[in-house]
């Protein structure tokens, strides 16, 4: 599987996504430079957390309209696999890649713990090592995390099966709507979620429920 | 025309401007005398310290770089170094906590990554007014959120540290924060700014007129205007303290930059020259071309603002397109605004540069050391022991502190082997097996009974908490927070404070390599309790040879290194349980403390032992609960007094292992005071003829304070 990891000035958890893909995948992955016109030809396209352009307007409102974006989008159309974990996941909201926005978390705190969760889906290239309803630990470090969308597109993801994560019941750390974690887009190809699998793919760091992401990627893309 | 009406408002008395117009031979003008105004202020010059910090201990095997640059430089092996500081930003943060917090954060940063490191993780020591204070909920609120705000968006890890309360605070709260890095050691950059005919070169933010007088504003006490110096606050950019980070260092990988220094407080004044000053050169200035955020500024405005995210750098000649193509990918300002030269004068206003660091006033100011508080309390012998152990746990200075850090990013860089809540936050050294540990400890009420033995204990306190995680104690860093210097009594203070710091430090081989001081700690009159804040770095030779707190095993025995003799004298059960603060504070005796500790070190490193805590506040009995919350795993206590149960004597460390028995031989035979003190298992803390506690109260009284105090509802 091929991998490139998008970085914007000021992402910040490129390093570690970066480290993760290459511990699971066995290569490194392309760093591409947000300036760029065009990622090169990968399997897997990572936006990774941090602030991208510092965030001081909606986070994710300014990389939406980068340069690179641009490319990130034609080649999601085209089938490519985008994961945007954290601000990954803003900035693809942002960009109408997925539906919904991510608001100030219930809190009005920045919040960062462990969370629990379950996997609500499989059947697709993100979550098939995991089992369906697995319960999964992974840390969350986020101030606008909470998941929010009309009724209506609300229930079409559920009914399309488009959640994929969920915390569990008295765990949601943002007060997402109806505890959604992570979503897809319509052809599946196109993952968001505000928890952070990169930082558990190490036993020494706390836990491994993050590997079965990694491992389900290179089981369907390779 | 200079009045002494505007020496006044500098800062400076008749005879520190009798001496500058003796160094200039002339009057200086008023970019001139606001430049000595900073340079000479207490924070810059040091200049009633400097006298006793040179008694200090600087220097070890390990250490490469000591005091007076930006940070310390500590070997850690295999051509890595360590590279920290601990800096205070307590004026700013009391009267603009979140921007106050923010740039504190933003300033410790600034001066690890100048010195060629990576910043790797963030420990601050924060200390509040008493709860009841009307000021005190804004306050944590703001400065948490400051610190979160800037270090999260950094994305560099905020992995431990402390929150303390007391009315002493109420007017001046403390906000020291820690920065630790991670460098080569041949790739280490320095502020001397050596040669003639160098490029002077300005990187970063524009410059503003915020922070005007920062320095000067903390030198000084505070008054009931002291809201009006809000404007002497400066306001972070996060965002552009990360294209600095980033972009210096793709600088700093090639070999372009001869010397580098962040502006920081007072500015351009004191980053040029300071540089100009080690490298025995000088420097001249065309303030025109620095690039200015506002119009009509002043030179007196630009070279006393403290914008922030801005570096001074001198380049080797030629050197200058390269680097302003690094600054210009990541969208930063570049100007060359200057060259060095070989007359050691500072030419933008024309003044010799030694004069405003190496002639800066240095004080032997009269001091007076008070004798410390003596006695031992008595107590009510008959109060039930688990009561007091709730109560102990809920306390504002002793509960939880989950409120506050998980607002901090502890995880990113995914390094974080240990994370808060434990004696020291663990960091793996990225891509090695090794690990960093970090702490920072004061126990302020200990200083005020006494405060020699109450700064020795801060630095013995620190080397323990490394200890109990496993890691070698490598080297200090150091706030020294005081109240005004000009009375004796706080003067003995500091020098009392500063003596048992240098003999603690000697004794455990933790020799001192950065620091900062924080004097003038007062508001209408009322000082702060002495607060020396010790931040201490160790290394671990092996990530998988690391101790915690928690217990892992059911029927483990649990054993106690050290001796108990009981002291409750400024103990954290006699003021929250007796309400009274009094007697002695708990002598640190050091020869035992060194052999404590190794001892505990040996048992880790060997992989005996995986679990330990050091005993400091509330004791034994608090440090097994502890232990037991962070485990989810109860205990049975043999019985004890109150005073072995709550007392706090130093050098101490609670284990739990299975092999207790042989341990306890293993320690007398080495000379140590051991008593096996109970075992791990069931759901409670249970204190043989005193009753028990299940793990689940424990947790909701130690939970509970500091959110339901946030939310008002206390």
């Amino acid at each position: 599987m091929k991998s490139a990891v998008v970085v914007f000035p000021a992402s910040n958890c490129d390093r570690d996504a970066a480290v993760a893909l290459e511990q699971m995948t066995g290569t490194k992955p392309h760093i591409v430079w947000h300036a760029d016109s065009e990622v090169p030809d990968v399997d897997l396209i990572v936006l990774p957390g941090g602030f991208a352009y510092g965030d001081y307007l909606r986070c994710g409102a300014m990389a939406s309209q980068s340069r690179v974006m641009r490319d990130v989008k034609a080649k999601a159309e085209k089938g490519v696999a985008v994961l945007g974990i954290c601000n990954g996941f803003q900035v693809l909201t942002e960009s109408h890649m997925l539906p919904g926005a991510l608001i100030r978390n219930a809190g009005l705190k920045f919040v960062c713990r462990r969370v629990a969760m379950t996997v609500e889906e499989t059947q697709n290239a993100f979550t098939r090592k995991y089992n369906h309803g697995q319960r999964v630990t992974m840390p969350v470090a986020h101030g606008e995390g909470n998941y929010f969308a009309d009724e209506e597109t609300l229930d079409r993801l559920e009914g399309e099966g488009r959640v994929v994560f969920r915390y569990v019941d008295g765990d949601n750390p943002n007060g997402a709507a109806r505890n959604i974690a992570g979503i897809l887009n319509e052809k599946r190809n196109v993952l968001g979620l505000m928890p952070h699998p990169e930082r558990v793919c190490d036993p020494l760091l706390g836990g491994t429920d993050g590997r079965a992401l990694f491992e389900s990627l290179i089981e369907a893309l390779t | 025309m200079i009045t002494l009406q505007i020496v006044r408002e500098h800062g400076l008395n008749d005879q520190e401007y009798a001496r500058i117009k003796g160094l200039l031979d002339r009057e200086p003008n008023l970019v001139e005398l606001g430049v000595f105004s900073v340079m000479w202020s207490e924070h810059c010059s040091y200049k009633s310290t400097r006298a006793h910090l040179k008694t200090l201990p600087t220097k070890g095997p390990r250490v490469l770089q000591g005091p007076g640059e930006n940070a310390g430089v500590v070997d850690i092996g295999d051509g890595d170094v360590v590279v920290f500081k601990m800096e205070s930003h307590n004026h700013p943060s009391f009267i603009e906590p979140y921007q106050g917090a923010a740039t504190g954060v933003g300033g410790i940063m600034r001066d690890v990554f100048t010195m060629g490191a990576r910043p790797i993780a963030m420990v601050n020591s924060l200390r509040f007014g008493e709860p009841a204070h009307p000021k005190t909920r804004p306050l944590v609120d703001g400065v948490v959120r400051g610190i979160g705000g800037y270090g999260n968006c950094m994305g560099v890890p905020t992995v431990g540290g402390e929150v303390n309360f007391d009315r002493s605070y109420n007017g001046n709260i403390l906000v020291n924060a820690m920065c630790v890095g991670l460098a080569r050691a041949d790739k280490i950059f320095l502020s001397a700014a050596r040669g003639a005919g160098n490029p002077v070169v300005y990187v970063g933010s524009k410059t503003g007129r915020d922070g005007i007088h920062g320095a000067t504003m903390a030198s000084a006490e505070f008054n009931e205007d002291s809201e009006d110096k809000r404007p002497t606050v400066q306001v972070g950019d996060p965002f552009t303290e990360k294209l600095l980070l980033e972009a210096c260092l793709e600088l700093m990988a090639t070999d372009a930059i001869v010397a580098i220094q962040d502006m920081g407080a007072a500015g351009l004044t004191s980053s040029s020259s300071e540089m100009a000053d080690k490298g025995g050169a000088g420097i001249v200035i065309d303030l025109d071309k620095v690039p200015q955020r506002e119009l009509n500024m002043t030179a007196y405005d630009m070279m006393l603002s403290e914008s922030q995210e801005r570096m001074l750098m001198v380049l080797k000649p030629g050197r200058e397109a390269e680097a302003e193509r690094i600054f210009k990918k990541w969208e930063l300002d570049f100007a060359v605004i200057g060259t060095t030269t070989d007359t050691h004068r500072l030419t933008v206003a024309d003044m010799p540069v030694g004069s405003l660091s190496d002639a800066a006033p240095m004080y032997k100011r009269p001091f007076i050391k008070r004798a410390p508080a003596t006695g031992m309390p008595s107590f009510d012998a008959s109060r039930p022991v688990m009561e007091s152990l709730l109560k102990s746990l809920a306390a504002p200075d002793m509960c939880s502190k989950r409120w506050v850090w998980e607002q901090y990013d502890q995880s990113v860089m995914a390094d974080t082997v240990q994370m808060p809540g434990g004696d020291a936050a663990v960091v793996r050294v990225h891509g090695t097996d090794k690990a960093l540990a970090m702490t920072t400890d004061v126990t302020p009420r200990y200083c005020r009974a006494d405060p020699y033995e109450g700064a020795k204990q801060a630095v013995a306190e620190a080397w323990r908490n490394l200890t109990a995680v496993g890691a070698l104690p490598l080297a200090v860093t150091d706030c020294l927070n005081y109240g005004n210097p000009e009375k004796p009594e706080i003067m003995g203070e500091i020098v009392a404070g500063i003596e048992g710091i240098g003999e603690a430090c000697r004794a455990l081989d933790f020799p001192i390599v950065s620091g900062n001081c924080s004097l003038y700690n007062e508001t209408q009159g009322e000082g702060i309790m002495p607060t020396p804040t010790i931040g201490g770095v160790g290394l671990l030779k092996s990530v998988n040879r690391m101790a915690t707190i928690a217990f892992k095993r059911e029927g483990d025995a649990i054993v106690l290194i050290g001796e108990t003799k009981g002291h409750l004298g400024q103990s954290i059960y006699l003021r929250e349980i007796e309400g009274r603060e009094e007697g002695s504070a708990p002598p640190v005796d050091l020869t035992v403390e060194k052999k404590n500790g190794d001892f505990v070190r040996g048992l880790i490193e060997s992989g005996r032992v995986d679990t330990v805590h050091d005993v400091s506040d509330g004791g034994v009995l608090i440090a097994v609960a502890e232990m037991a919350m962070a485990g989810n795993l109860g205990a049975v206590v043999a019985p004890g007094t109150i005073p072995f149960l709550f007392g706090e004597d130093q050098a101490r460390y609670v284990l739990a292992a299975p092999d207790g028995e042989r341990l306890v031989s293993d320690a007398k035979r080495a000379g140590l005071a051991a008593t096996l003190l109970g075992s791990v298992g069931g759901d409670r803390i249970a204190v043989e003829g005193a009753g028990e506690v299940k793990i689940d109260g424990l947790r909701k009284a130690h939970e509970g304070w500091l959110p339901a105090y946030m939310s008002g509802e206390l």
